[in-house]
């Protein structure tokens, strides 16, 4: 018995509008709201609601069989709820169905499992909080930005009390071995995972609208039937992609939609049936464990994380936002605390890169121009973080004192209680008497 | 007098640092009563200020005969040119130019930049220059710079007046050492033809001795001046929001400029004065070099790219700064630290550059001397007294050097040509 696992990705940064050398010390405003609004609105109509309103149907069609898997980073619900919150709604309505699970990750869709730990949990923690409240259901299931995985990571993971998690199969780590097993962590047993299968997954999110290949086009019972003729042994067939696989990378009238909606039929016919990562990790074992000592990544032929730490542009910006990461956490200043996490988006340092032959999206001119602009926002926010506190005070230092004016703080409260309580019991001898 | 000048650019319209040489020049020798220029350009704009010469736009000269009436003419070249001019140099036609390409006016387009046919265009200029000169009356040439070279002889075969060629840049320290061919070919021809050679420096002045072989009689150097500020620009506010020390870097992002040493020695500086901050502004092929290279050396938080700035951005940089350095490798000038000086920030100049001849009241390290660079800007930014003193006395320095000056210079010479 087969089962097709399908996990979608929703992440949105957060844009940061062109900030001159100037605007430092001056403007602490950094986003492009218009951009920003313009593009989730735009993405929100093609795929967002028209793909949640297709898989709502298809679940009720299927009479409950049809299940799929989210993972929405905490700056796209942000943007969600600010811009389009009839987006909100449709998934809470989808979460109602009981067939739809929500994965964890980290709020901000942030490299931090690649610099800071503390960072890293702090993020998950939050994300699961956001969830929880939007949603009512506390995720599960680990995913990190982008399907980053290492060993390093897994460690951080099963820590953190995730007992399955969601990544990459990259030919370069599998090696001779299928991703249509589940494994486990070299470093954690305990830690189970789904691995992506490459070739079924681009087939529909690069190839699907593609005159050019050889097997356009692409219809649900031919793929059903690829799906099918996988070796018996072989029992989950792991589908993860981009949402916007679904109306803007393939655009609606190239039959996407309909393609998705036949997909529960011909699995019937075959046999297959579709499940939740969660339900997956409870009901198999792992066949073996893999180590990955170097991260790799979903992205490009290298799978790696070249796209955002490949050159000393990207390295040095990373450098410089995890130098001041403990210092930030040590603030409670709420809107610092938020431009941090902005600040973090993978997706600044995806804009920097110079890979040849790169086609992502950016805002920017350049990989320059994207660095330039980073690097002066961030300037402006190194500027403000180190005008909380001393900078001559060692961090070390700083929490102890900032925890000491703390306690005192509570001890103050504590006393004063005290004295009162005190005092009317004082008074109330003094009138009985 | 009469001066017929051959140039490429002039203010407002400018693409680097020969337009301001020529404007402040002109403006100089004008104030001289007897002194009356044309001078000619690729492409006006129609907002040059004519008030003490004539602009010709040579895109506006015609080189092919066209029976226009005077309404039509005065509707395309009005804003530019009286229309009567047109007709005079419509007179003066000399050959059949009617096979290269022209306008409804018989006129050959410019681009009025440095495209990358700009041998073309400086062939075209060079054969609207023959009409131009057998057009008007005037008593010297004068060529600006290695692009109106061609022009200037071939006026100066038309009338048999003595040519003075102006050299404000070689191509040795555009390409530090590595010159192209057809552009010494020109420079050399040019030089070889003038009656005298101004040179901007007496940098320059050895450069044309020794690498273009001319007699050391013939060459005299004339070293340019700034303007006076004006109170529209004295009135920009410091708009810098951080209490950092600033330290600039101005000017195209090239080889010429050094911005590489500029780049090593703010490694330096920041690694004992964490409080400084560096602009690199303008633009220029080695941008991204230099934007890695910061980024390799950790500085990237401090050190910050404006890209390409103009007219009153370059005042909005200048006045937000604390230090203006200026590392270039090899600079036939350099106006800008007389600019810089002019809005009170203390500079920093290599001792390659042209202007190191007159400044007093600058400091003044080799390029290469990365140590010494950053030594003197730590201590400009460091010790509030050296700051103050460079202030005052570079301001007062600056002030002292004026076109005026450069102009009678440059009339003393016409004078010695014409009589020979």
């Amino acid at each position: 018995m087969k089962t097709i696992c399908f996990y979608f990705q929703i992440h949105q940064p957060f844009r940061l509008k062109r900030y001159r050398f100037f605007d430092i010390g001056n403007d602490h405003y950094y986003y492009d709201d218009f951009q920003n609004e313009e593009i989730i609105r735009r993405i929100a109509e093609k795929t967002y609601l028209p793909g949640n309103r297709a898989i709502l149907d298809m679940i009720k069609t299927s009479g409950g069989k049809f299940k799929v898997a989210f993972s929405i980073s905490g700056t796209a619900l942000e943007q969600m709820e600010i811009y389009t919150p009839e987006v909100i709604d449709s998934f809470k309505e989808l979460a109602q169905t009981g067939n739809v699970e929500f994965l964890a990750e980290t709020y901000a869709h942030s490299l931090a499992s690649l610099g800071d730990e503390e960072e890293f949990k702090q993020q998950v923690k939050r994300h699961q909080n956001k969830i929880y409240t939007l949603f009512g259901v506390k995720p599960k299931v680990f995913r990190n930005t982008e399907l980053i995985y290492s060993d390093d990571i897994s460690e951080l993971v099963y820590q953190m009390g995730f007992r399955g998690m969601l990544t990459e199969g990259a030919k370069h780590v599998l090696g001779w071995k299928s991703p249509n097993y589940m494994y486990s962590s070299i470093m954690q047993p305990q830690l189970k995972m789904l691995l992506k299968n490459d070739r079924f997954s681009e087939d529909l999110s690069m190839r699907f609208s593609n005159y050019s290949w050889n097997e356009y086009p692409l219809t649900a019972d031919k793929y059903i039937s690829w799906i099918a003729s996988t070796p018996e042994s072989e029992q989950i067939i792991s589908l993860f992609m981009n949402y916007e696989v679904l109306g803007t990378l393939n655009a609606a009238e190239t039959g996407i939609f309909d393609f998705f909606k036949a997909l529960p039929r011909f699995a019937a016919e075959k046999g297959i049936s579709f499940s939740m990562p969660s339900e997956v990790f409870s009901l198999l074992k792992p066949v073996d464990s893999i180590s990955v000592p170097y991260p790799m990544s979903w992205v490009d032929e290298e799978k790696d994380c070249s796209s955002w730490l490949g050159n000393v542009l990207q390295q040095e910006a990373f450098r410089k936002i995890n130098e001041i990461g403990e210092r930030v956490r040590l603030s409670d200043n709420r809107r610092i605390l938020q431009d941090w996490t902005y600040l973090q988006s993978s997706d600044h340092f995806y804009y920097m890169n110079t890979k040849r032959g790169h086609v992502g999206f950016s805002p920017y001119e350049n990989a320059y121009d994207a660095f330039n602009n980073y690097m002066n926002v961030l300037s402006d926010f190194i500027v403000r973080v180190t005008a909380l506190f001393p900078t001559s005070i060692e961090n070390e230092e700083l929490n102890s004192l900032l925890t000491t004016i703390r306690n005192q703080g509570i001890e103050i409260e504590q006393l004063r209680k005290e004295l009162t309580n005190t005092k009317k019991k004082l008074e109330k001898k003094l009138t009985t008497e | 007098m009469k001066a017929l000048m051959f140039g490429w650019e002039f203010p407002p319209h400018i693409l680097g640092g020969l337009g301001t040489a020529s404007f402040g020049l002109t403006r100089g020798m004008a104030m001289q009563p007897d002194m009356d220029i044309t001078f000619c350009i690729p492409k006006p704009w129609g907002d040059e200020d004519q008030s003490f010469l004539k602009i010709v736009g040579v895109g506006n000269v015609p080189v092919v005969w066209r029976d226009v009436d005077m309404g039509y003419v005065s509707e395309r070249l009005g804003k530019y040119m009286d229309p009567q001019l047109y007709y005079d140099y419509r007179d003066h036609i000399y050959a059949d130019f009617s096979y290269r390409h022209v306008n409804d006016l018989g006129c050959i387009e410019f681009s009025g930049r440095y495209p990358d046919n700009l041998l073309e265009e400086i062939n075209n200029y060079s054969i609207v220059v023959g009409v131009i000169a057998r057009a008007e009356q005037y008593d010297v040439i004068h060529a600006h710079d290695w692009l109106t070279y061609p022009a200037g002889i071939h006026a100066k075969s038309i009338s048999g007046k003595p040519l003075v060629i102006h050299v404000h840049a070689t191509d040795y320290d555009r390409s530090r050492g590595n010159v192209n061919p057809d552009v010494y070919a020109i420079e050399k021809n040019g030089m070889d033809n003038a009656d005298h050679i101004i040179t901007v420096s007496n940098l320059t002045r050895m450069t044309v001795i020794e690498k273009y072989h001319q007699d050391p009689a013939k060459v005299t150097t004339v070293h340019n001046a700034v303007e006076p500020l004006s109170p529209e620009i004295l009135a920009i506010q410091d708009k810098k929001g951080v209490k950092d020390k600033v330290i600039t870097f101005l000017g195209r992002i090239t080889m010429q400029k050094g911005p590489e040493y500029f780049v090593e020695a703010a490694a330096k500086v920041l690694a004992k004065a964490p409080n400084a901050r560096f602009v690199m502004a303008g633009s220029g092929d080695m941008m991204d070099k230099m934007i890695r290279l910061a980024a390799s050396r950790n500085i990237s938080d401090r050190f910050h790219f404006t890209g390409f700035m103009k007219g009153k951005q370059v005042y909005e940089v200048l006045k937000a700064s604390d230090v203006y350095v200026m590392p270039s490798v090899s600079e036939p000038f350099g106006i800008s630290p007389l600019e810089a000086m002019q809005c009170g920030v203390p500079s920093i100049i290599s001792k390659q550059s042209g202007c190191a001849e007159i400044l007093d009241y600058a400091v003044k390290v080799d390029y290469w001397d990365i140590e010494a660079m950053a030594d003197a800007m730590y201590s400009i930014i460091t010790y509030p007294a050296m700051h103050e003193f460079l202030k005052e006395e570079g301001k007062k320095e600056v002030d002292n050097i004026k076109w005026e000056y450069a102009g009678q210079k440059v009339r003393r010479i016409y004078e010695q040509v014409m009589n020979k």
